[in-house]
């Protein structure tokens, strides 16, 4: 809402050295969002006077027609000759009012207007069209031609109220009362403590029986319905320039005397009006729901098909208007250039319609309008009579029109909104004693009735839609005693119980990947299903299953992801094209799996608690939606520098993040050979922990296909981990338990074994562990070495480095050996393991 | 050299004549001095000291003396010997000390080299400002809810008093989730939630009272990646539900949260402002960090940070609405509490001169690794 300081001045008296920040700062304080305050003709400078054009000569010579002008602006240019100007515009004739800038004057923009040369004459001084001056549209985007009668010489920038200050206001939804001048002014006398001139408080006559006839057929739609005739307006008659410049200030085109009016009225009282031309309606105005499929040609000349929820006003033949949105063009009032056909009779409406329809009326028809605006908003109902009064008056005084004496009025009754609340209530909510007195001061200061004295029974007034509780009744005290003034206390909390375990390991999961030298990505959730072919899934895979939106802002990608790798691939990839090319990226989020059976979330009540089944049913009818977590990475792990060479990121890299993410959460990670999609066939481990005494697969770890590197475009042997953060969660015990510390000497031991090639280290392992007993204090693979001649085809040498102690003695070498042998024995066993000679 | 020899005359032993005796000590001083390498000394140690050098040879001699002469030779020879090795010791040490200077000074390093064997990582910023965040109200007793990011449009919107023709409940807000087939667009009920709010819901169902919990997570608007925008962002909401709560305490709260983040002579400001879960509902401002306020008004002074405003606007807040208590199952006459919540792109983007919303969701390391592992 653009409100000019100069009309809020209007209705308030506020001191005259009040400047438009000033106000601006109080507004802010009392609640509306002022956004800024434009400075009107800051950047003006006279002399602008009116002139009135004494001669045309054409001059065609030119690549443009352009005019040399003579121009009569009386004793303004000091001498009393014509001005002689220059000018290339032509919607003016010989004897027109124009405004005239004379030399010395400077026009917004830094335009100095000074004597020159031009089109070989001498131009002194410029015809000003609205644009030059900045006034906004009034719809010529020429010259501004004044009404005949406006005095030559006379000072324009006073005439055209140039210099204004304008506050844009941000209207919240609760304060439709404030999308007029009106509601403005009144927040304004509150803020300063001034009293208010209600422009709507105006003499209206009562219904009566021969008005214009008006039908309401569903008064739950429409509770009020005033209407008004006037006739005989002239056809000559135009808006007055200070009704156009408070049109233009406001951010409006004036169009023609009878619909300026109207917006006129609709910014002063907020009522949304319509003029419907007399002449063109047939028969009784109606209020009714649209027949299914209905069709009404709007304003804006499109032709809209009706919904039955849409309210609309009627005339014998259908639709005239979408009711409180948009008249229709059928009865649409005559423009000024349209003379024969000139309006000479109106019939103006103002009703009150319920907001939610008119809500979703525009909603469906993608059509708001600065009178659905309103409506949408609330609309004070008690001011459509006076709306009314004002239109009929304007058009009287300034289209010499004749009121009719018949008042239609549709009235469904309603009673004013009552709030009952203890007198003490926005103290409780503000934690500040304002005191009974204060109370009752502030709510009847924004129009309320209160009685009574420890409860207060308040009335709230009927612009104020927006209050129906006490807490809003609360609000209203505090904002006007000012939120600045509020004191700062704190509560205290219960003592809380720190993160929850899922917590802390989300942190530390984030930690030890960052300290690994892993860089975080949070990737956009949304992918396209063409990335699992890309990635190498199988039809069936479940991860195919997505969750899909109505509305993506893509269609490439109109899915919520199952598994963090796209992602971060094409973060990867990114980084990468942006000759990043040593990468390791990771991280943790949620992924979305669609349930089996997709059932709709259930819209439970809220004037009560849910009940325990409704949340369940409603909970699972969610995806749902674990928290996992991946890596990927390329290029070099380790740079080669001057300390030697580098290492390129690879396969084991990728399997250490998913280690070092269970180690995190104290879970048992099961490594094995695995093979999934988008992995390596032969580089590719399968992640799997015990969750409530069965092993499940939570992930994968190794080298990605060559395949899936191709069809992603990504750096040549990228690797990759994901992981389920939520199973490793579930799977873990983050207490790590201390383990005593033998300060006897140790004994280490050095084995290698010959296995078969294809038998797994981590097997070998698990054997020497088991066979070597609790004297074991660590084992170490420290080589691995594959040499046909010297070990046979297909077969292995695994190099251990045992490290053996007591907790009470210092062991003996044959005890150490007994237990090296032990150890290499079971390994024989078990995996075929034989002692390298 | 000859084996001990018994039967010698003491006079006639000539290595343990006095003048001998010295001359030995002398060349053997004088050959350490003359050894120019520790290898040269140990040459020269060996000749001089060892067991075939002619002082080891000559206190050899000693035992075939008679008893008398015993101590006179056995003295001087122990001098001499004495000398050399103290001499030995002496040129020992300064040929070790010669040594180390010069081997010290051949194995100085450029410490200057740079080292980023494997380059540091770093955790996103958004992530570690969203708990450092946290942390603040966890310091206080508070705990830290989750929920679900598919969310049910009853706890996105109508739990929290979001009635059905809400503007934010508009198609170009909210993401809806397709419903199953021959359902309507927003057939499913569930949404990308579009804020952290429906966890004040969840929080309140789940939790037994008083509830003093935050909530930082991942929301959704169906916004167009710009420099000021992106769908996808992150927010943090702060819900205190308890007996007699009221706005002075969500103001010395918020207070308390500006100090902890911004230093300790900051403070908010409320503005009235409109949310359907909260009324009375209000903007909250910061002080600006960098300024303190006194760019306002101050052309002289003028501030980036704040756009010389003075006040940094942070995000929404109020009094629960109790409707939304009511929804959630709290009695609104007994309990009343307070939330806000606000964006932690807008704080990283004035807290870290974060220009392009764009660097925050790239995933560029080039972006993320300066901020390291806390924020």
């Amino acid at each position: 809402m653009r409100v000019p300081l100069s009309w809020l001045r209007e209705y308030v008296d506020l001191p005259a050295t009040e400047t438009g920040r000033d106000v601006q700062a109080k507004l802010i304080s009392a609640g509306l969002e002022v956004e800024t305050v434009e400075q009107l003709g800051a950047d003006l400078k006279g002399p602008l006077v009116v002139g009135q054009v004494a001669t045309i000569e054409e001059l065609t010579e030119f690549k443009k027609p352009i005019r040399f002008c003579t121009v009569d602006v009386g004793q303004a240019n000091g001498t009393g000759e014509p001005q002689e100007i220059v000018c290339g515009a032509r919607n003016f004739a010989v004897g027109d009012k124009v405004v005239v800038a004379l030399p010395g004057a400077v026009l917004p923009g830094d335009f100095q207007i000074a004597e020159r040369k031009t089109y070989g004459k001498m131009s002194r001084g410029m015809i000003c069209s609205s644009d030059e001056l900045n006034m906004g549209d009034d719809g010529t985007k020429g010259i501004i031609v004044l009404p005949p009668e406006t005095e030559v010489g006379k000072d324009a920038i006073e005439l055209l109220e140039l210099v204004d200050e304008v506050l844009d206001i941000a209207v919240t939804p609760d304060r439709g009362y404030c999308l007029s001048l009106r509601g403005v002014a009144r927040e304004t006398a509150i803020a300063y403590g001034l009293p208010l001139r209600d422009p709507a408080l105006l003499d209206v006559p009562g219904p009566n029986a021969y008005g214009y006839p008006v039908r309401i057929s569903d008064p739950t739609g429409c509770d009020r319905f005033t209407a008004r005739t006037v006739t005989g307006l002239s056809a000559e008659a135009r808006s007055p320039i200070w009704l156009q410049r408070r049109l233009q200030k406001v951010g409006m085109r004036p169009i023609s005397l009878a619909v300026d009016v109207t917006n006129y009225v609709m910014m002063e009282l907020g009522q949304p009006l319509h003029a419907y031309d007399r002449g063109l309606v047939q028969g009784t105005i109606g209020v009714r729901r649209a027949e299914p499929g209905e069709k009404l040609t709007t304003l804006d000349g499109v032709e809209r098909t009706l919904d039955a929820e849409d309210l609309v006003i009627t005339d014998d033949r259908g639709p005239i208007g979408l009711a409180g949105v948009m008249g229709g063009a059928n009865t649409e009032i005559a423009d000024h250039d349209n003379v024969e056909n000139a309006t000479a009779d109106v019939v103006i409406e103002a009703a009150h319609f319920d907001a939610v329809s008119i809500a979703r009326t525009a909603r469906r028809h993608k059509l708001s309008s600065e009178a659905s605006r309103r409506f949408e908003r609330g609309v004070d109902p008690q001011a459509a009579a006076a709306a009314a009064q004002r239109t009929v008056d304007l058009l009287v005084l300034l289209a010499g029109g004749t009121a009719e004496a018949g008042v239609t009025e549709v009235l469904a009754p309603t009673a004013p909104r009552t709030i009952t609340i203890p007198a003490d209530h926005p103290d409780r909510v503000a934690g500040v004693t304002y005191g009974r007195e204060t109370v009752v001061r502030r709510l009847q200061e924004i129009g309320c009735d209160v009685y009574g004295q420890d409860e207060l029974i308040v009335t709230v007034p009927s612009w104020r839609p927006d209050l129906t509780d006490p807490n809003d009744l609360a609000e209203e005290v505090i904002r006007l005693e000012g939120y600045e003034n509020l004191p700062s206390t704190l509560p205290k909390p219960p003592a809380g119980l720190g993160l929850t375990s899922r917590q802390r390991l989300h942190r530390r999961v984030g930690r030890a990947l960052a300290g690994a030298g892993y860089v975080e990505a949070l990737n956009y959730p949304f992918i396209g299903e063409q990335v699992f072919d890309q990635l190498g899934l199988e039809a069936d895979d479940p991860a195919r299953r997505v969750v899909k939106l109505s509305n993506p802002l893509s269609d490439e990608e109109p899915a919520l992801r199952t598994t963090l790798l796209p992602g971060l691939l094409t973060a990867l990839r990114r980084n990468d094209g942006r000759g990043s090319h040593d990468l390791a990226l990771f991280e943790t989020g949620l992924v979305f799996r669609p349930r089996e059976e997709q059932r709709i979330a259930a819209v439970l009540p809220v004037d009560r608690r849910p009940t325990d089944e409704e949340l369940a049913e409603l909970n699972a009818a969610l995806p749902e939606q674990p928290r996992h977590a991946a890596v990927v990475l390329a290029g070099a792990r380790e740079q080669a520098g001057w300390w030697g060479k580098g290492r390129p990121a690879d396969w084991a890299d990728a399997v250490e993040a998913a280690r070092s993410v269970a180690r995190e959460a104290g879970a048992e990670l099961i490594i094995r050979k695995g093979q999934y999609g988008p992995w390596h066939p032969g580089r590719c481990a399968e992640l799997a922990l015990t969750v409530d005494g069965a092993e499940r697969v939570v992930g994968h770890a190794g080298e990605l296909h060559p395949r899936v590197v191709q069809a992603l475009g990504l750096p040549e042997r990228t690797c990759a981990m994901e992981i389920d953060l939520d199973a490793v969660e579930s799977a873990g015990d983050a207490t790590a338990r201390a383990p005593r510390i033998s300060t006897f000497p140790v004994a280490t031991q050095d084995v290698a074994l010959v296995v078969d090639a294809v038998v797994p280290a981590a097997e070998v392992e698990e054997a020497l562990r088991e066979g070597a007993g609790e004297l074991l204090e660590s084992i170490r693979l420290f080589d691995v070495y594959e040499n046909a001649e010297q070990l046979g085809e297909g077969r292995k040498s695994l190099a251990y480095a045992l490290r053996f102690r007591a907790p009470d003695r210092t062991l003996t070498v044959d005890e150490a050996s007994a237990a090296r042998d032990a150890a290499v024995v079971l390994a024989g066993e078990l995996v075929g393991a034989e002692l390298r000679s | 050299m000859s084996a001990p020899n018994k039967s010698y005359d003491p006079v006639e032993v000539e290595a343990l004549k006095p003048e001998e005796i010295e001359r030995m000590r002398d060349e053997a001083l004088a050959a350490f001095a003359a050894a120019d390498s520790l290898d040269a000394l140990h040459e020269a140690k060996v000749a001089h000291t060892g067991p075939a050098s002619p002082l080891a040879l000559a206190n050899r001699e000693i035992g075939a003396l008679p008893p008398h002469a015993k101590a006179d030779a056995g003295k001087r020879v122990g001098q001499a010997r004495g000398a050399v090795n103290k001499g030995l010791a002496a040129r020992q040490a300064e040929l070790e000390a010669e040594r180390d200077a010069r081997v010290l000074v051949e194995e100085a390093v450029d410490v200057t080299l740079p080292y980023d064997r494997v380059p540091a990582g770093a955790r996103h910023p958004l992530t570690t400002m969203m708990e450092r965040v946290a942390d603040v109200f966890v310091a206080m007793g508070y705990e830290i809810a989750e929920g679900p990011e598919a969310e049910a449009e009853w706890f996105n919107f109508d739990a929290l008093n979001f009635l059905p023709d809400h503007p934010a409940r508009q198609m170009q807000d909210t993401f809806f989730v397709q419903g199953p087939e021959g359902t309507e667009e927003s057939g499913s009920g569930v949404v990308l939630r579009t804020h952290t709010s429906p966890v004040q819901a969840r929080a309140l169902l789940d939790r037994e009272l008083p509830v003093y919990i935050v909530c930082p997570g991942r929301v959704f608007r169906t916004d167009e990646l710009d420099a000021t925008h992106t769908p996808v962002f992150h927010q943090i909401e702060l819900l205190a539900i308890d007996e007699g709560l009221t706005m002075a305490d969500l103001k010395g709260t918020m207070d308390h949260m500006v100090q902890s983040l911004f230093g300790a002579d900051m403070k908010t400001r409320l503005r009235p402002a409109y949310f359907p879960f909260t009324e009375p509902s209000a903007e909250m401002d910061m002080l600006c960090y960098v300024c303190k306020g006194e760019s306002a008004g101050n052309p002289d002074r003028p501030c980036r940070t704040c756009s010389s405003e003075g006040w940094i606007e942070l995000g929404g807040c109020g009094m629960v609405n109790p409707r939304v208590l009511t929804a959630c199952g709290v009695d609104p006459e007994k309990y009343s509490g307070f939330a806000f919540g606000f964006g932690i792109e807008r704080m990283l983007m004035f807290r870290h001169n974060v220009e392009d919303m764009r660097d925050m969701v790239e995933g560029d390391v080039r972006f993320t690794r300066p901020f390291g592992m806390e924020i």
